[in-house]
C-alpha cells in the first residue's frame, strides 16, 4: 500500500462512520415523539444544578479533611462540584439541544402505570400478591394496552396463576399470599 | 495456562442444572433481542434477583451472561425482517439485511448472520480463554491508584463513547458516583446523605437502583411509546445460505470478528461501536461500495460477526480486572457481588469454577444459539406477532415481585419505583441511564481506591502520574478528554474554508493517529 492510499483510507473512516450514525439517527427519529423545546433543557439543567449545590453543601458539612487524611465529605464534595460545573455548562451550551421528548397525552399512561406500581406495593404486605397482581394485569391490559375484556381476563388470571406456581412452588420463595393450599 | 482448571470448567458447565440455566439464559436473550423494547441490560437488571435465589451462584451468572450474548443473535431477526433493530448493536444490519429481505433473501441474510455470529463469538471466546489468565496475572499487581484510575477511565469512556450528549452522559455518571456515597462511610462510619433514615444507612442497594433505572424506567417509557400494532414480518424461505453466499461472506466474517474482539475489550466500545466499525470496514475494502445498502451480504456478515465478538470480549475487563466495560457488564458485576464474589484478578485463582464455568458456558451457549437461530427461526418470527401490550404487565410483575424477594422489603419496591420514575424522566430529557448505573456500581470502588491512594501517597496526588501503570491510564484519560476538544476546535475552523480538503484530512489523520 502506498502512502497516499493509506492516507485517503484513514481520512475516509470517520466520514463513513459519521454518515452511518446520522442515517441511523434519522431512522430512529421517525418513530420518536416531537422534541421538547429549550424549556425542557433549561429545567433539567436547573434540576441538576440544584442537586449539585445541595450535595456540595451537605458534603461540606460532613468534613472535607485534607488530601493527606481525606474526610468523609471530600469525595462527595468533589463529585458535587463536578455536577455543578457540568450543570452550568449545560445551561450555557445545552439550550438548543433537541434530545428531549415532549410530554404528550400518552405520558398520562406512564403516570397511570407508575400509580399501579405504588398501589401494588401498598397492598402487597396487607392482602398478599394475588389480588394486586390481577388488578395490575387488568389495568395494564384493558386500560393502558387497549386489549379486549376477554383477553384481559384470561391473561390476567393465567399470569397470576403462573406466578403463584412459579414463586411459591417452583422457586419456593415465600411471597405474601392470600390463598394457601 | 492452567489446562486442568479450564477442563474442570467444562465439567461445571455440563452439569444438568447449569446446562439448563445456560439454555434458559440464551433463550431469554434471544427473545428479548427479537422483541424491541427491553434491552439486554434492562432484562439482566430485572432478573438480578435470581442471583439471590439460585441454589448455585455459578448457574445464575451463566444464565445472566447468556442473556447478554443471546440478545445479540435475536436482534438480527427484527433488523432483517422488519427493518427495526431489536438491539442497538444490530442497527447497521438493517441496511443490507432488510434490502436482502426485500429481494426474497431474508433466509440467506439470517443464515449468514447466525453463522457469522457464531464464528465471531467463538473466536472471541478463544481469545478470552487464552488472554484472560494473562491479563489477570498482570492485574494482580494493581494497587489502589491503578484501580482508581481504571474505574475513572471506565466511567469516562462509557459516558463519552455512548450515544447522546456527552455533557449529559457525564452528568448522569457523576450523579451515579454521588449515589454510591449514600450511607455509612466505610472509612469513618460517618453517615452521608442518609437524612436520618435507618434504611439508607447501609447505602442504596445497586440491584434495586438498576432494576428501577433500567427495568421500571424502560417499562414506563415503552408504555408511552407503544401505539402501533404488531408488525407482520415477511415470510422466509430457505435459511441455509448457499456455498456462493458463504464464500462471499467469509472474509467479512473474519474481519468482523477481529474488529469486534478488539473494540469489545475497550470500555465503552462494546457491540454497538464494533458493528458500526465493521460495516465501515466492509464498505471500505469492497470493490464496489455502492452495493452496500442494496443487499450486500458482507454488510450483514461483518457487523453481525463483530457485535457478537465484541459482546464476548467485553467479558475480559470484567472477569480479569473487575471493571465492567458497559451497562450489561455492570449488571453482571452486580450479580457477582450479590453472590459474594468480588470480580477482579484474584477471581481466576479463588473461584476457578466460576471463572472457567462462565467462560466455557459461552462455547456451549453459542452452539445452542446457532442451533436455535437456524432451524428454529420460524418460531422466533412467530413471537413477533405477540402484542407488546400483553408482555408489559408480565414484565412489570416480574420486576415488582423480583425486587421484593431480595430482602422481603416493601421499602425496596418504593425505592425501585422512585428510580424507575427518575429513569423515565432521564430518558425523556436526553440523559442516558447507562452511565449512571455503571458509575453507581463502580462508585464505592473508585472512592475507596482514591482515598487509599491518598493515604499511600501521603496526600500528594502526583503519585498517580509517577506510578507507571496508573500514569499510563491517566495519560489515556487525558487523551479521552482532550480528543473531543481538539475535534471541536477543528470543526469550528472548517466552515471558514468549506471546500479546502487539507484541513478536513488533517483533522481525521489526527483522530486516526490518536486512536
Amino acid at each position: 500500500m502506498t502512502m497516499s492510499e493509506r492516507e485517503t483510507r484513514t481520512a475516509d473512516e470517520p466520514d463513513i462512520l459519521a454518515e452511518l450514525q446520522a442515517e441511523v439517527a434519522r431512522d430512529l427519529a421517525e418513530e420518536r415523539p416531537p422534541a421538547g423545546g429549550p424549556a425542557y433543557q433549561v429545567v433539567s439543567a436547573l434540576v441538576v444544578l440544584v442537586l449539585g449545590l445541595g450535595a456540595a453543601y451537605l458534603s461540606y458539612g460532613y468534613g472535607l479533611g485534607s488530601l493527606r487524611r481525606p474526610g468523609p465529605g471530600l469525595w462527595p464534595f468533589a463529585v458535587s462540584l463536578l455536577i455543578v460545573v457540568l450543570a452550568v455548562m449545560l445551561l450555557v451550551v445545552g439550550r438548543t439541544l433537541d434530545d428531549a421528548e415532549k410530554f404528550t397525552r400518552a405520558s398520562l399512561l406512564v403516570l397511570a402505570g407508575g400509580a399501579t406500581f405504588v398501589v401494588f406495593a401498598l397492598l402487597l404486605p396487607t392482602i398478599g400478591f394475588e389480588v394486586p397482581a390481577l388488578l395490575l394485569g387488568i389495568v395494564w391490559l384493558r386500560f393502558l394496552g387497549g386489549e379486549t375484556w376477554r383477553s384481559t381476563i384470561v391473561i390476567s388470571i393465567a399470569t397470576t396463576a403462573a406466578f403463584y406456581l412459579l414463586f411459591l412452588y417452583g422457586l419456593k420463595i415465600p411471597l405474601p399470599h392470600l390463598l394457601a393450599f | 495456562m492452567d489446562w486442568n482448571a479450564f477442563l474442570d470448567g467444562f465439567v461445571v458447565v455440563t452439569q444438568p442444572t447449569n446446562l439448563l440455566y445456560c439454555l434458559i439464559g440464551v433463550m431469554i436473550g434471544m427473545l428479548i433481542g427479537v422483541l424491541p423494547g427491553l434491552g439486554p441490560a434492562a432484562t439482566m437488571a430485572i432478573l438480578l434477583p435470581i442471583a439471590y435465589n439460585a441454589n448455585d451462584p455459578v448457574s445464575a451468572i451463566i444464565m445472566l451472561a447468556g442473556i447478554y450474548y443471546g440478545a445479540q443473535y435475536g436482534g438480527t431477526i427484527t433488523s432483517v425482517l422488519l427493518r427495526i433493530p431489536g438491539e442497538a448493536s444490530s442497527v447497521v444490519t438493517v441496511f443490507d439485511g432488510f434490502a436482502l429481505a426485500k429481494q426474497g433473501k431474508a433466509g440467506t441474510a439470517l443464515g449468514i448472520a447466525a453463522i457469522g455470529s457464531f464464528f465471531g463469538a467463538t473466536v472471541s471466546i478463544i481469545g478470552l480463554t487464552l488472554l484472560g489468565p494473562i491479563v489477570a496475572s498482570y492485574a494482580l499487581d494493581f494497587g489502589p491508584p491503578e484501580y482508581a484510575a481504571l474505574a475513572l477511565l471506565g466511567v469516562l469512556l462509557v459516558a463519552t463513547v455512548g450515544n447522546g450528549n456527552t455533557i449529559k452522559a457525564l452528568v448522569a455518571a457523576s450523579v451515579g458516583l454521588l449515589l454510591a456515597t449514600v450511607g455509612s462511610d466505610s472509612f469513618t462510619s460517618a453517615n452521608r446523605f442518609t437524612f436520618d433514615s435507618l434504611q439508607l444507612q447501609s447505602g442504596i442497594d445497586f440491584v434495586v437502583v438498576a432494576m428501577g433505572l433500567f427495568g421500571v424506567g424502560e417499562i414506563l417509557y415503552n408504555l408511552e411509546e407503544r401505539h402501533g400494532k404488531p408488525h407482520v414480518p415477511a415470510a422466509i424461505a430457505n435459511i441455509w445460505p448457499s456455498r456462493k453466499d458463504l464464500r462471499q461472506a467469509s472474509p467479512a466474517i473474519g474481519r468482523g470478528s477481529f474488529i469486534g474482539f478488539f473494540l469489545g475489550v475497550l470500555p465503552g466500545g462494546g457491540a454497538v461501536m464494533a458493528s458500526l466499525a465493521a460495516y465501515a470496514a466492509e464498505k471500505r475494502v469492497a470493490k464496489d461500495p455502492s452495493r452496500f445498502g442494496r443487499g450486500a451480504i458482507e454488510g450483514v456478515a461483518g457487523p453481525e460477526s463483530a457485535n457478537n465478538a465484541a459482546a464476548t470480549s467485553s467479558f475480559i475487563p470484567l472477569l480479569t480486572i473487575g471493571i465492567p466495560a458497559n451497562a450489561s457488564m455492570a449488571m453482571l458485576f452486580a450479580a457477582l457481588l450479590v453472590v459474594g464474589v468480588t470480580p477482579g484478578p484474584q477471581l481466576i485463582e479463588e473461584r476457578p469454577d466460576l471463572f472457567w464455568g462462565v467462560i466455557n458456558s459461552m462455547y456451549i451457549g453459542n452452539l445452542i444459539l446457532l442451533v436455535l437461530s437456524i432451524p428454529l427461526v420460524g418460531i422466533f418470527v412467530k413471537i413477533l406477532r405477540v402484542r407488546p401490550a400483553i408482555l408489559a404487565p408480565i414484565t412489570a410483575l416480574i420486576t415488582i415481585l423480583g425486587v421484593y424477594t431480595i430482602n422481603n422489603s416493601v421499602f425496596d419496591i418504593f425505592v425501585m419505583i422512585a428510580f424507575g420514575i427518575i429513569g423515565y424522566l432521564m430518558k425523556k430529557t436526553g440523559f442516558e441511564p447507562g452511565p449512571m448505573v455503571l458509575a453507581f456500581v463502580l462508585g464505592s470502588l473508585m472512592e475507596s481506591s482514591f482515598r487509599r491512594s491518598m493515604l499511600i501517597f501521603d496526600g500528594d496526588p502526583s503519585g498517580f502520574v509517577t506510578r507507571p501503570i496508573s500514569g499510563a491510564i491517566i495519560a489515556f484519560i487525558v487523551l479521552v478528554i482532550a480528543l473531543p476538544l481538539v475535534k471541536m476546535a477543528f470543526r469550528r475552523r472548517t466552515p471558514v474554508t468549506p471546500t479546502s480538503e487539507p484541513i478536513g484530512s488533517d483533522d481525521s489523520d489526527q483522530e486516526a493517529g490518536v486512536r
